[in-house]
């Protein structure tokens, strides 16, 4: 095959991983639309009153329930995350620093399924004995989450950390400022936009989490009032109930869908034009 | 993605329905997604006993099923659920019982309840053990996902008109709201009786304990039936299956995977 043609042939397939993605995005929408429109876009979005074999079609608790354990899991995978990477970048013995940055990204791949395993049987237990309600809970889910996202928001904001030039940290040290001050007043606001990025995307992540959320959320569909209420989030919704959905129910599902794809959508652009203005 | 399924509905038209029945060496059972796993079971048995035979089981629901039989899309349509009037002129053939059963965890002292107490849980309206004469602590609820046949069967028998309750804890499997059950001592769930361990509690209902002699004697009140329905009486292979399924060694199957065999 002359390079030409394999030229060609590596573009073919490019294009349909492209093209794969723009089949998927046309079904979901296809699928879930009419839905949403006959529903009535308002109802869809802001009724609480889901109940898809009787016809009622509301995501609103959903779409709640999805933002507040996102919100959680940034509380704690943020600092947690943030704290890391600029040990690891700024403070950290080479020695050291070869040996978390590879055990953080094995952390990264370790299945969803296992995380919502040890949240089952070790955070739902802790939670029902010691803060009482039925430990399956907005905190739990939230909890697990802000682990789970760990790996992207350290990944990324090493890597935008370890961007900054060393000619800056040079600079502000030769001017008497300590390390301390360095990090807080010159690296962290010169990484700010690939810091920005990796809590972008990392709450992508947590928003797009399934199977360790079904485990250990508690599923309930009205809207949670406190931390140890049970909730279910957009994700869920869809993988509990496709199993047995056809005719509206299916659709309303695949409209769940849309919603979903518009939230991550618009998060992963916002990574993306945040990123660019750097 | 409806085209996709409305391909699967012609392969099967394609593999069973349109061919004549003195061919027949392909039997195709649809319908309840109950059902379903139990069926697959039987066929999977029985293929190995006659590999002449072919017999494709598809899900879709009950009343899908109860459709495709009367349309002959299947040979026979699989329900969980009771014919209606306007259905009651194909052949029903009962092939089992199966029992739904409300579990709690083993160190809750409550016995039984009423069926009207178990609506008033599921509705929200008694909402703490103290009113059933136990501790001051909320009831943690389960149910099953919207589609699952128990918990269809569970609306129909427990629930009438009346909806569940938005804050109950919904679990996608039996297995999962026994989990939970069997380590949270303040939690009710339901679950198909066959999947009733020594971990949890199976409660009286209405006085009545959910046994294989009451269930299949229908004095416990949350019990179903799983059906095949046919249009005509089935003859040819098609009968020699549903003879099969009504033997001994076809009810011993079904016993063994958690249901109440319908012939003693």
């Amino acid at each position: 095959m002359s390079p030409k043609g394999i030229e060609r042939l590596l573009l073919a397939l490019a294009l349909s991983s492209v093209g794969s993605l723009a089949l998927i995005t046309f079904f979901i929408f296809w699928e879930g639309l009419p839905l949403i429109l006959t529903t009535g876009p308002g109802d869809f979005l802001f009724s609480t009153h889901w109940a898809p074999t009787k016809d009622r079609f509301g995501i609103g608790a959903m779409i709640v329930s999805s933002v507040v354990v996102t919100l959680g899991a940034l509380v704690l995978g943020v600092p947690l995350g943030l704290a890391c990477a600029i040990v690891l970048a700024e403070f950290a013995p080479l020695r050291l620093k070869q040996l978390l940055k590879p055990t953080l990204e094995l952390l990264a791949g370790i299945p969803s399924v296992v995380y919502g395993f040890l949240g089952v049987l070790w955070l739902v237990p802790l939670i029902r004995e010691h803060l009482g309600g039925p430990g399956l809970s907005l905190l739990a889910a939230a909890l697990i989450l802000g682990i789970m996202i760990l790996p992207t928001i350290i990944s990324i904001s090493i890597d935008s950390l370890g961007a900054v030039p060393d000619l800056y940290r040079d600079g502000s040290l030769a001017l008497g400022a300590t390390r301390w001050q360095t990090v807080t007043r010159v690296v962290l606001p010169a990484a700010r936009s690939g810091i920005i990025t990796a809590i972008i995307l990392g709450m992508g992540r947590a928003v797009g989490e399934t199977m360790a959320v079904i485990m250990v959320a508690g599923n309930a569909l009205s809207l949670p009032a406190s931390l140890l209420d049970p909730v279910r989030t957009l994700t869920s919704n869809i993988a509990l109930e496709l199993g047995y959905a056809s005719g509206r129910h299916r659709e309303a599902l695949f409209a769940t869908g849309v919603v979903l794809f518009v939230i991550i959508m618009i998060l992963n652009l916002t990574a993306a034009a945040v990123t660019r203005r750097r | 993605m409806r085209s996709f399924i409305l391909c699967l509905a012609l392969l099967c038209l394609v593999a069973c329905g349109s061919r004549p029945e003195a061919s027949g060496q392909a039997i195709c059972v649809a319908g309840s997604t109950s059902v379903q796993p139990f069926a697959e079971k039987l066929a999977e048995v029985y293929m190995e006993l006659h590999p002449e035979i072919r017999i494709d089981v598809q899900g879709g629901g009950s009343s899908a099923g109860i459709y495709a039989a009367r349309e002959g899309a299947a040979h026979l349509g699989a329900s969980s659920r009771e014919l209606v009037p306007a259905e009651k002129e194909l052949v029903e053939i009962p092939i089992a019982w199966d029992g739904i059963a409300v579990i709690v965890h083993r160190d809750n002292p409550l016995r039984g309840l009423s069926l009207r107490q178990i609506r008033e849980l599921y509705q929200g309206r008694l909402r703490n053990w103290r009113e059933l004469g136990w501790v001051d602590r909320a009831v943690h609820l389960i149910t099953r996902e919207e589609g699952s046949g128990t918990r269809n069967a569970f609306e129909e028998l427990v629930m009438g008109r009346a909806e569940i309750t938005p804050t109950a804890l919904v679990q996608d499997s039996n297995g999962a709201v026994r989990e939970i059950v069997a380590h949270d001592r303040h939690a009710l769930g339901y679950i198909s009786v066959g999947l009733v361990d020594a971990r949890v509690k199976a409660l009286e209902v209405d006085g009545v304990l959910p046994t294989r002699e009451n269930i299949r004697s229908q004095r416990y009140k949350l019990v179903r039936r799983f059906l095949l329905v046919s249009k005509l009486p089935p003859t040819g292979p098609c009968k020699e299956f549903v003879d099969f399924i009504l033997s001994a060694r076809g009810q011993s199957l079904l016993e063994a995977e958690g249901l109440v065999g319908y012939e003693e």
